[in-house]
């Protein structure tokens, strides 16, 4: 598929559609692609295949000012991606207009660190036949099942719908385990709150503050966040107390509440494995149960569930209601 | 040589536990991190990489350095005293030993840091030999063996033993109990390590060009803002870095008064060393130049040609977008230029 | 003389100015009494409390917050308190999932005329607080001292 692709971003390029590509390129290894913006010289550069796991949308961003009148930049879109990508054009954060989108086919995407999770490391190489994976390492060669080793974020796939494209190439499979995406949060809300309160701590006290998950976050696109910034009162740079994760954490996934396309990159990219969506999927179970099922970015145009209301909403004490504080 | 069974390795933590603090990779939700032993700990040496390095033993992420209060108009100040107790940092892996030369450098140096050197002479170093080097390992680039790891005392655990040698009256008291042992186990393990060091795919990294000679011509190399299109400016890289040793300080009110208190910074925020005129490096092309400028230029120019990075590994492994400092070295090293 | 050294709940009321503050005045010149320790944070209308404000409250040693706005459909902007509604439900609602008692905090629709219901809205929230006891969960150490 990487070389149809590839053939076919020549054409485009030659037709005139767009100068630049954005999309992966390889990286030091077979698993470490990098997002990339190329140019027709540079596609050699480009890859696409099972470690493309990264969500381009966010980089389209900072190209949009770049982009000359009637100029388009060309975009690799995965179905889960596209998600994303319409809700920033609903925030007006990208202009449709200016991308030429191919929706490029995934079948899941594979995450080496549940490789080394099984204990295989000093991994060189990798062979692909269906879902068996030989991984080459400098220890002997290792037998893994594909389907094993996915992307948390695949196992709940939203589909191989693209829900926005000019073009389609490749074909999608869907991924998912077919487990409620809310079991986990359903787990935790079933908890006392004590074991809910010790679990957060234990999770929240891991971070470091990097901020990896709100700097990936297609829905994170302030131009400056108000931790960053110095007259808000709550900018940090470290967590100082415990106080300052909890604030950190809670403050992050609700700004992004009714926004968040649940795509998963903040988990992803968490150095310290915190599993952040479930933060986010909070959110969106409760607007869900309360205030209809919505998914974000499905169209473009959506007016969130979080800047919208009805008459008749429930009223704050639901939240007693449901009777969770023992 | 001294030797231990893994299996006792709890009671001689006990032990050490009696009189100091053992701080060692433990796991905690899913992570292995260093941190302070206690009997429930579960302990994880033969995790290669912990998230954060070893750094925190002596330059903690978050520490307080002084106390303002008010009373009516007096103004008192408290400064604190880095008062600390002898504690063993254990299982220490050698590019990590080599990152507290590198931090010494810099804090020990004058004006020396009394929090740092206080922790620093309280401490044992126990380090931890590598069997089994990852593929993204290159310490052995910076003269690093991670055979025989530098600390007061060295451990190698080979199958169900553990293989103690004292390098220094600290790390003495603390194995002189243990049974002595024969080297060949140990010997036999380093020869293979080494022989996989020589297979490592980034093990001869060409570092030429990267010195003081050349500073302008890297600076000014137009290849930065290719390499550092994808990054985020998170700082997971310089969080989980060994030898990243920026940090800021700032005042908390606490509506009794001010902690001033530090806390590492890192070159990839925006808000790093800004001034009252705004900041030096206004994008994230400038601000990814830094940090690999200062681990691969500034700061060898400054000590006798030693690197400031020692190849851990961490960056390459935790970049959320895989940008890190292999890349960095081979568009820019083998030249001149 | 005896001090009183009995533990009184900290309590901050974030009141919307075109309706419960006046409630709250209302209260006072009707010489409804209602606890010293609630402190009255005026804000122009239920929909400026932004989450954050909440988190520093307790941050700051507040064991409990409460929020009063105008009675849905009231709104003196047609319908800020709606948007209120929503964002406090779901903000409420993720403090109790990460263990933090949903008693804490309190949305109360007290309108200006409504001075009885404004000590009376008072009064039961600083029983249900000084029931709970100190908010240790969401303090910062640091603001603790002394």
């Amino acid at each position: 598929m990487q070389r149809e692709l590839i053939e076919r971003l020549n054409a485009l390029i030659g037709e005139g559609v767009g100068k630049r590509v954005l999309g992966w390129k390889r990286g030091e290894f077979f698993y470490d692609t990098e997002p990339a913006i190329l140019a027709a010289d540079q596609l050699d550069e480009l890859v696409y295949d099972s470690f493309c796991g990264p969500n381009l949308s966010k980089y389209l961003i900072q190209e949009m000012p770049k982009l000359g009148e009637g100029e388009k930049i060309i975009a690799l879109i995965k179905p889960c991606d596209s998600y994303s990508f319409n809700q920033l054009c609903t925030e007006h954060r990208i202009n449709k207009d200016k991308v030429y989108v191919i929706g490029v086919g995934c079948k899941g995407k594979i995450d080496v660190d549940k490789i080394r999770a099984r204990g295989i490391t000093g991994i060189t190489g990798i062979d692909v036949d269906g879902d068996a994976l030989t991984v080459h390492t400098l220890y002997g060669d290792e037998q893994v099942n594909r389907k094993e080793v996915l992307l948390n974020k695949c196992l709940s796939c939203k589909g191989k719908e693209h829900r926005v494209f000019d073009e389609q190439i490749g074909e999608s499979e869907e991924t998912s385990t077919g487990d409620d995406r809310f079991d986990m949060v359903k787990k935790l809300e079933a908890m006392s709150a004590e074991e809910r309160f010790a679990f957060w701590r234990g999770e929240l006290s891991k971070c470091i503050r990097c901020n990896a998950c709100r700097n990936v976050c297609p829905a994170c696109s302030c131009v400056k966040c108000v931790f960053d910034n110095p007259n808000t009162g709550v900018q940090n740079k470290a967590a100082a107390d415990d106080f300052e994760e909890n604030l950190f954490h809670i403050i992050r996934a609700f700004h992004v509440a009714g926004r968040c396309t649940d795509c998963g990159e903040c988990s992803r990219v968490c150095p310290q494995g915190i599993p952040l969506h479930l933060l986010n999927r909070k959110f969106i179970s409760d607007i869900d149960e309360l205030y209809g099922e919505y998914q974000a970015g499905e169209e473009v145009g959506q007016r969130h569930p979080v800047i919208n209301y009805t008459q008749g909403d429930c009223e704050p004490s639901i939240v007693h209601e449901r009777g969770s504080n023992a | 040589m001294k030797m231990l069974k893994l299996a006792n390795l709890g009671g001689w933590l006990s032990a050490i536990n009696e009189t100091q603090r053992v701080y060692l990779p433990i796991e905690a939700a899913d992570q292995v991190n260093y941190g302070v032993w206690t009997p429930d700990s579960v302990v994880r040496l033969d995790a290669l990489r912990t998230v954060k390095s070893a750094k925190d033993a002596f330059f903690p992420q978050v520490e307080n350095m002084m106390n303002f209060k008010t009373e009516g108009k007096n103004v008192s100040v408290e400064m604190i005293d880095p008062k600390v107790e002898n504690f063993v940092v254990l299982g220490v892996r050698a590019c990590d030993a080599k990152s507290f030369e590198i931090l010494d450098r810099v804090f020990l140096s004058d004006p020396y840091d009394p929090f740092y050197a206080a922790r620093r002479e309280h401490s044992t170093v126990v380090t931890l030999a590598c069997g089994r080097p990852d593929e993204n390992c290159f310490c052995v680039n910076f003269g690093i063996d991670p055979a025989d790891p530098k600390g007061d005392a060295t451990m190698w655990i080979v199958d169900d033993t553990i293989y103690l040698r004292a390098s220094t009256e600290k790390g003495e008291a603390l194995v002189k109990d243990l049974e002595d042992a024969d080297t060949a186990p140990v010997e036999a393990q380093q020869a293979k390590t080494r022989e996989i060091c020589e297979k490592l795919p980034f093990g001869k990294l060409n570092l030429k060009g990267f010195d003081g000679d050349h500073l302008m011509e890297k600076f000014n190399n137009p290849k930065w803002a290719e390499l550092s299109r994808a990054c985020l400016g998170c700082g997971t890289c310089t969080f989980v870095c060994p030898t990243c040793q920026c940090y800021d300080i700032r005042d908390f009110d606490t509506g009794n008064g001010v902690q001033r208190y530090r806390c590492w910074d890192s070159c990839m925020y925006s808000d790093f060393t800004l001034m009252a005129h705004g900041t030096n490096r206004p994008t994230q092309v400038e601000r990814f130049r830094q940090r690999f400028m200062h681990k691969l230029v500034y700061f060898p120019s400054n000590n006798e040609g030693m690197y400031s990075c020692v190849g851990c590994g961490r960056c390459l492994a935790k970049c959320p977008q895989n940008l890190n400092i292999v890349k960095v070295i081979k568009a820019l090293g083998g030249d001149e230029a | 003389m005896p001090v009183n050294t009995e533990w009184k709940p900290k309590i901050v009321a974030f009141c919307c100015n075109w309706c419960s503050y006046a409630g709250a005045d209302l209260a006072g010149s009707s010489r409804l009494a209602y606890p010293a320790d609630v402190k009255i944070i005026r804000i122009p209308c239920s929909c400026r409390l932004n989450p954050l404000f909440i988190l520093r409250a307790f941050q700051r040693g507040a064991d409990g917050v409460i929020l009063c706005g105008c009675h849905p459909g009231d709104c003196h902007y047609s319908t800020g308190n709606y948007y209120a509604r929503r964002r406090m439900t779901l903000l409420f609602s993720m403090l109790n999932y990460l263990g933090i008692d949903s008693r804490r905090t309190r949305v109360e629709w007290v309108s200006a005329a409504e001075g009885a219901k404004f000590a009376a809205t008072m009064n039961d929230f600083a029983k249900t607080i000084t029931e709970l006891g100190e908010n240790v969960k969401l303090g910062d150490l640091r603001c603790k001292e002394n």
